[in-house]
């Protein structure tokens, strides 16, 4: 598969597509972070993920369009704000489905697939009704677009580093509230044992509120980001749901360093065969291995060593 | 072909223009009558044949009206496509009885959702036909939901009217293909670039499926036949969101036109990666069959401006049909909405089928098919259509230039009608 590249191409070859795979590593983690968080430490196999994602995206719509109208002038930081409000506004809507839903679920985790799956066809529905059945375009501001050429074959898209940065940027911040962190703590103690947790003096409910919030609102940020490279419409959501379970289960569900070192073998394995297979066997021969790994390793490449 | 048999003068040269001066007269009444249906005189009423003349199958004809079919999904993956369609089947029908129905009877509708299941699909079509007794259905949109149908159509002789453009290789008496076949919408597009671009290297790349297959299947025949060259083919699951790979196989392998035929959002996804990734599609050609009006709003005009598609109708196409459609369509359904090519083929479904039961005087499918091979609609947005023996129409292939507005500029149509070939040889 290699004939008909000379060796500086194949260098370049390597390069660019090392670089188009960090891309893609970039966009799994932010894709399966809030989901590792929601599935990984409370346990809710969260269906409506995907549905999260695309608040994100639409309140990105929103507010772009807002800056358009109203505020031109600051149209070129309008991401920021767009982000921003996607956590907030997903984070908030995560929290209320918590609240309505999820919490009465936590002794049947099975059952919040269900659950969670209706709220994923309500959602489709409602942004339906709500922003139309066709796909929004969003505008991206100026600095965003374009690349930075590194040599005559090999070019950096901009966006593609703007996603890195953010996913490191969101990882690392995770990962102080997790581990370094007393809220971090709270929400560990809490996933490993709910009573003795209650009866040691920390709010469960709370607890669990907040993490469920935060999960989906990093979804929001991750859909937020998506805007600039994927498609924005009522059933978009549903194109990611596949790959993020993919990468959490994986990882292994409990550790945030398994979601993480996964998308990263995904990605660099995908966007590699990618360029020497085609696009479609690429996602075959992914979806074999990681399943021939599973069956060898059932509780993913990482876990935590606990008692149950 | 020679083109003395397919007229290719303005449409106004015609006898039918007094239909199109009717037809423009009935759209201007169209908003008040469209909500105050049973209020109009029923003008046409008086002089309409006897039901019993007309339906002699049992199908839903009384005195005054007739029942139609509309299947299409309004939930669901594809209802980002259909709704479009659904829009213009419902414009059409809304002006044919603006202009007193068919035979003298006013189009009445049942609307099925087919929910982008394809069992579902075959599911309402039977209901259309046997419980409904559809005289006509108007629907589908992806070939997998048109198979499902079809046994149906046949078993229990339905007419359909199918708009998208397609990979072909069908024939069915009970079927009108109102859209383009491969042949139709790929050859003159190709036989274009390569004049007008002096391209000698393709890459061609697509979702993976029948369609985006078959399609670059004749594409590459007809490359290879000139001596021309396919440098890559690449095809991915529907639904991709990650073009980085192909996107630097494209850089490395320089092709002077890439081929795309990649569906959906997928194409979001492609088209903003590949500005993202420094390709500019000025300077790089690029030759899409299936990106119309409706997949630039998800685009985003600025991604894809430059990009040429190729298929038989844009909402800019500059003729006195068309510019009638746009403003009713608008009329009807808001003034921010576009038009694109599987849109304009699902409104002449309606108007088809008005003409080829006028021509055979019954609503009975068995004669309505055996009366479709030339059918002629002069009033076509598009143009002027013809439907073939075969069922497919006689269409016009066209490429237009994408602009950042997100309409496309028509600069090339072939001068005449292509004959649709849906079983070409040494293409398959």
């Amino acid at each position: 598969m290699f004939e008909g590249y000379t060796l500086a191409e194949l260098g370049s070859i390597f390069a660019m597509q090392g670089f188009a795979g960090l891309i893609l590593f970039s966009v799994f983690v932010l894709m399966a972070l809030g989901l590792a968080i929601i599935f990984g430490q409370m346990g809710v196999i969260n269906m409506a993920h995907g549905e999260f994602l695309i608040l994100g995206a639409y309140i990105t719509y929103f507010t772009s369009n807002f800056f358009l109208n109203y505020i031109p002038a600051l149209f070129s930081a309008y991401f920021f704000v767009a982000m921003a409000l996607a956590f907030v506004g997903a984070g908030a809507l995560g929290m209320l489905v918590e609240w309505s839903m999820i919490r009465h679920l936590y002794r049947r985790p099975l059952d919040t697939l269900l659950a969670t799956w209706g709220l994923s066809l309500i959602l489709q529905q409602f942004y339906r009704s709500v922003f139309g059945a066709r796909e929004v375009g969003v505008e991206l501001p100026q600095w965003l677009i374009g690349s930075l050429p590194v040599t005559d074959v090999i070019e950096v898209p901009i966006n593609g580093l703007f996603v890195m940065a953010l996913t490191l940027m969101i990882t690392t911040a995770v990962g102080v509230l997790m581990y370094r962190s007393r809220w971090g703590k709270q929400v560990r103690a809490v996933m490993q044992n709910r009573v003795m947790a209650g009866a040691v003096g920390i709010d469960t409910e709370r607890v669990d509120r907040y993490t469920f919030g935060i999960g989906c609102g990093i979804a929001g940020v991750a859909g937020s980001a998506f805007t600039m490279v994927g498609s924005t419409g009522p059933t978009s959501g549903q194109l990611y749901i596949v790959d993020t379970f993919l990468v959490v289960v994986f990882g292994g569900a409990q550790s945030l360093l398994g979601t993480i070192a996964s998308a990263f073998v995904i990605s660099q394995a995908q966007s590699t065969m990618e360029f020497f297979l085609s696009g479609s066997m690429a996602k075959v021969l992914t979806l074999l291995t990681v399943v021939g790994i599973l069956m060898l390793r059932p509780q993913g490449l990482f876990v935590l060593k606990v008692r149950r | 072909m020679s083109s003395d048999h397919f007229p290719t003068s303005p449409e106004s040269d015609r006898p039918e223009s007094a239909l199109r001066r009717k037809l423009l007269l009935g759209m201007a009444a169209l908003p008040a009558s469209a909500l105050l249906p049973g209020l109009l005189p029923r003008t046409a009423y008086a002089q309409a044949p006897a039901t019993s003349a007309v339906n002699t199958t049992g199908l839903a004809v009384t005195d005054g009206t007739v029942r139609v079919g509309i299947l299409h999904s309004v939930t669901g993956t594809m209802a980002i496509s259909e709704t479009g369609s659904v829009q213009a089947e419902k414009l059409a029908i809304a002006q044919i009885n603006e202009m007193g129905g068919v035979l003298g009877r006013k189009i009445e509708f049942i609307q099925e959702d087919g929910a982008s299941d394809w069992p579902n699909f075959a599911e309402k079509a039977k209901k259309l036909l046997v419980n409904d007794k559809a005289a006509a259905v108007f629907g589908c949109w992806t070939s997998a939901s048109r198979k499902a149908v079809l046994p149906v159509f046949e078993q229990y002789n339905g007419m359909l009217y199918y708009p998208t453009f397609y990979e072909g290789l069908e024939q069915s008496k009970n079927v009108i293909y109102t859209g383009q076949e491969a042949t139709q919408q790929i050859l003159a597009g190709i036989d274009w670039v390569v004049k007008e671009k002096q391209a000698k290297s393709f890459y061609l790349l697509g979702s993976d499926y029948i369609w985006p297959r078959t399609s670059n299947k004749i594409a590459r025949k007809h490359i290879e036949k000139n001596s021309l060259k396919v440098v890559g083919e690449e095809y991915f699951p529907l639904g991709h969101t990650q073009f980085n790979s192909v996107i630097n196989k494209i850089k490395l392998t320089k092709p002077d036109v890439i081929y795309a035929i990649i569906v959906g959002g997928s194409n979001v996804a492609f088209y903003k990666q590949l500005k993202a990734a420094g390709i500019d599609l000025s300077k790089q050609t690029l030759v899409t069959i299936s990106v119309t009006e409706d997949e630039i709003l998800g685009i985003g005009g600025e991604n894809i401006a430059g990009a040429y598609a190729c298929m038989k109708y844009f909402q800019s196409l500059d003729n006195p049909n068309n510019k009638a459609f746009v403003q009713a369509f608008k009329k009807m359904w808001g003034e921010n909405i576009v038009i694109g090519d599987v849109t304009q083929a699902a409104y002449l479904g309606p108007w088809l089928w008005k003409l080829t039961v006028e021509k055979a005087g019954s609503f009975d499918v068995d004669k309505v098919a055996a009366a479709s091979p030339g059918i002629e609609f002069s009033q076509a947005p598009e143009g002027y259509v013809r439907i073939h023996e075969n069922h497919h129409l006689w269409s016009k292939t066209r490429v237009g230039k994408a602009k950042a507005d997100g309409q496309y500029e028509v600069i090339y149509e072939t001068a005449d009608l292509m004959e649709p070939d849906p079983f070409p040889k040494g293409y398959q």
